[in-house]
């Protein structure tokens, strides 16, 4: 029921920008040695706008592909389209890191030596296309919506963990990217920030349609984020299920107890239970 | 506790500063430090003036050096009085600086560049590997053919001691940055270079002051090596010159002032650390509460 394609949730982000296209993408690591495969021939289309969360077992390979897209490291075959632009594939295959992707790093990456604010200024500040008053107001404007007003001069590490997540993500969108790439970045969170926390993200999210693609371990997380959720297996990383998540945006937290959360829930669980079981026996880190 | 936290977090300068001496007078620190420093005073006068244990009735006794020390018109010639005792200290402090300022000016672009660039690491370290476990006292004579009078081959000394711990503690401050840090700075549009100054700089920074602090330390060590052997003034100059001379009192003289000199030296290092990475000591300030 829930595999019915493209219901009505998606329809209202209407966005143009930021699909990507992962066509049968397969990554070895150490080819002429130890010969692990990461990543086994792995297609995914995510249209721009979407949320799209990908869930698998730690260690599956999820980071190797979102790795990719980044493009922190190469692939071994395949090839991987932003708006039908090749960003890695046959000749090129490691992709140029670039502002219209940006990584939200699993343990926060924002410079502890630099206050929010600069953190926040940081990217158009390289670029250097607009004057620094420019970038300034923007930042302190996009701040205040994303209620960060008065943690501005704080550095990172005087503010609390949720707070900083926040700051990381409105430093990402101060570039306008097509994709945000998010690496379980609430992994490290209690529960009752992670609630205040993906609140916010839809939050922001519905201000700022961007692709979202977000790797986690947390189901109840990725059903109650995402427009999708494609659950891999264990390594090597391939889409094992694809469930659409009709629960019609805008979500909030009342969205936990309904119904058809516990169905997708259940459906969901199963898959991904097996999978954790296999790669727990294959040896990989539970995490 | 918190209300504390905060109001050191928020302070910076002359008013962080009083805020610490205040709270450290406040806590038993400063009194169990007295009592130490009494214990080993207290040890020294009844080994030395009152029981003269069999090894030390040829020491210097606490008394005899406090006299000497404060006297006008010193015995052996050198007391707070005599302005020989200010030249000596001047000399000594204007090699340590010398040899300090070119040991960072020259450490920290090394150690920077072998931590950046994998070529280069590959190019200079294995040489600069070799070189660092030659103590500091074999190059004596090296250094007092290689370079004329007295000066320099002190100075050379003691810089290069200071150099070896400045440059590879850069060196490991920058490996021990986090690759998310360079990755986030690429991801966010940052050049190479840009990359290098706004993140591997700034990160690999309390390595650095790390560096310093032991550099400092080992600068004092290798000055004093130095004096010994090709000084004409000086603080090891005094204490060697008062051992040929059988001048005992004075030799004390000489390493108290060392003592006291080495720890005003490393405490300014450790401010002036302070002073460039306020995001570090308002993160530590939170932390210890």
């Amino acid at each position: 029921m829930s595999t019915t394609m493209n219901t009505d949730t998606n329809s209202q982000t209407i966005v143009t920008k930021g699909a990507i296209r992962i066509e049968d993408v397969v990554k070895v690591y150490d080819p002429d040695g130890a010969a692990v495969m990461a990543v086994d021939h792995c297609s995914i289309d995510i249209p721009g706008g979407e949320i799209c969360m990908i869930v698998g077992p730690s260690g599956c390979g999820k980071t190797t592909l979102l790795n990719a897209i980044a493009g922190f490291h190469g692939i071994t075959s395949g090839e991987i389209y932003l708006d039908n632009e090749l960003l890695c594939g046959p000749g090129k295959m490691q992709a140029e890191p670039g502002s219209d992707r940006i990584v939200v790093f699993q343990n926060g990456a924002l410079f502890p030596w630099k206050s929010n604010l600069e953190n926040v200024v940081f990217g158009p500040m390289m670029e250097g296309r607009l004057s620094k008053k420019e970038v300034y107001d923007k930042a302190l404007k996009m701040m205040a919506d994303a209620g960060l007003s008065g943690t501005e001069h704080s550095f990172p590490g005087e503010v609390s963990s949720g707070l900083r997540r926040r700051v990381e993500i409105v430093r990402a969108l101060m570039l306008d990217p097509k994709v945000l790439l998010f690496d379980e970045p609430y992994r490290a969170l209690d529960s009752l920030t992670k609630s205040v926390m993906h609140e916010a993200l839809l939050d922001i999210y519905y201000k700022n349609k961007v692709t979202i693609f977000f790797i986690t371990h947390d189901l109840e997380e990725a059903i109650f984020l995402g427009h999708r959720l494609i659950i891999m297996s264990s390594r090597p990383c391939k889409p094992k299920k694809i469930v659409e998540v009709d629960i019609p945006h805008p979500r909030d937290y009342s969205v936990l107890t309904s119904p058809r959360f516990r169905e997708l829930m259940e459906e969901a669980k199963g898959v991904v239970n097996e999978e954790a079981k296999k790669a727990f026996e294959a040896g990989e880190k539970e995490g | 506790m918190s209300t504390t936290s905060l109001k050191a977090s928020e302070m910076t300068g002359t008013a962080l500063t009083m805020y610490r001496i205040s709270t450290w007078l406040k806590s038993p620190k400063p009194y169990l430090m007295l009592i130490g420093v009494g214990f080993i005073l207290a040890i020294w006068y009844l080994f030395v003036e009152v029981w003269q244990l069999p090894r030390f009735e040829d020491m210097p006794g606490l008394t005899e050096v406090v006299i000497e020390y404060f006297n006008p018109d010193p015995i052996y010639g050198l007391s707070i009085y005599t302005p020989e005792y200010y030249t000596h200290i001047g000399i000594s402090l204007r090699r340590i600086a010398y040899a300090f300022f070119l040991a960072t000016v020259l450490g920290v672009p090394l150690g920077l560049f072998l931590g950046w660039s994998r070529k280069f690491h590959e190019f200079i370290f294995p040489l600069f590997e070799l070189l660092r476990p030659i103590p500091i006292l074999a190059w004596v004579p090296l250094a007092i053919i290689m370079f004329s009078g007295s000066e320099t081959p002190v100075i050379f000394l003691t810089f290069l001691a200071s150099f070896f711990a400045t440059t590879l503690n850069t060196m490991l401050g920058v490996q021990s940055i986090d690759e998310s840090y360079t990755r986030a700075a690429r991801c966010l549009g940052a050049n190479g270079w840009q990359t290098f100054r706004h993140v591997i700089v700034p990160g690999a920074m309390p390595y650095i002051f790390t560096g310093l602090q032991i550099s400092i330390g080992v600068a004092w060590f290798s000055l004093v090596a130095g004096e010994m052997v090709s000084g004409q003034f000086g603080l090891g100059y005094v204490i060697n010159t008062a051992y040929t001379m059988v001048t005992y009192p004075t030799i004390v003289i000489g390493m108290i002032t060392l003592g006291v000199t080495g720890f005003v030296t490393s405490t300014m290092v450790r401010m002036a650390g302070d002073f460039m990475m306020q995001w570090r000591v308002r993160e530590l300030a939170l932390g210890d509460n």
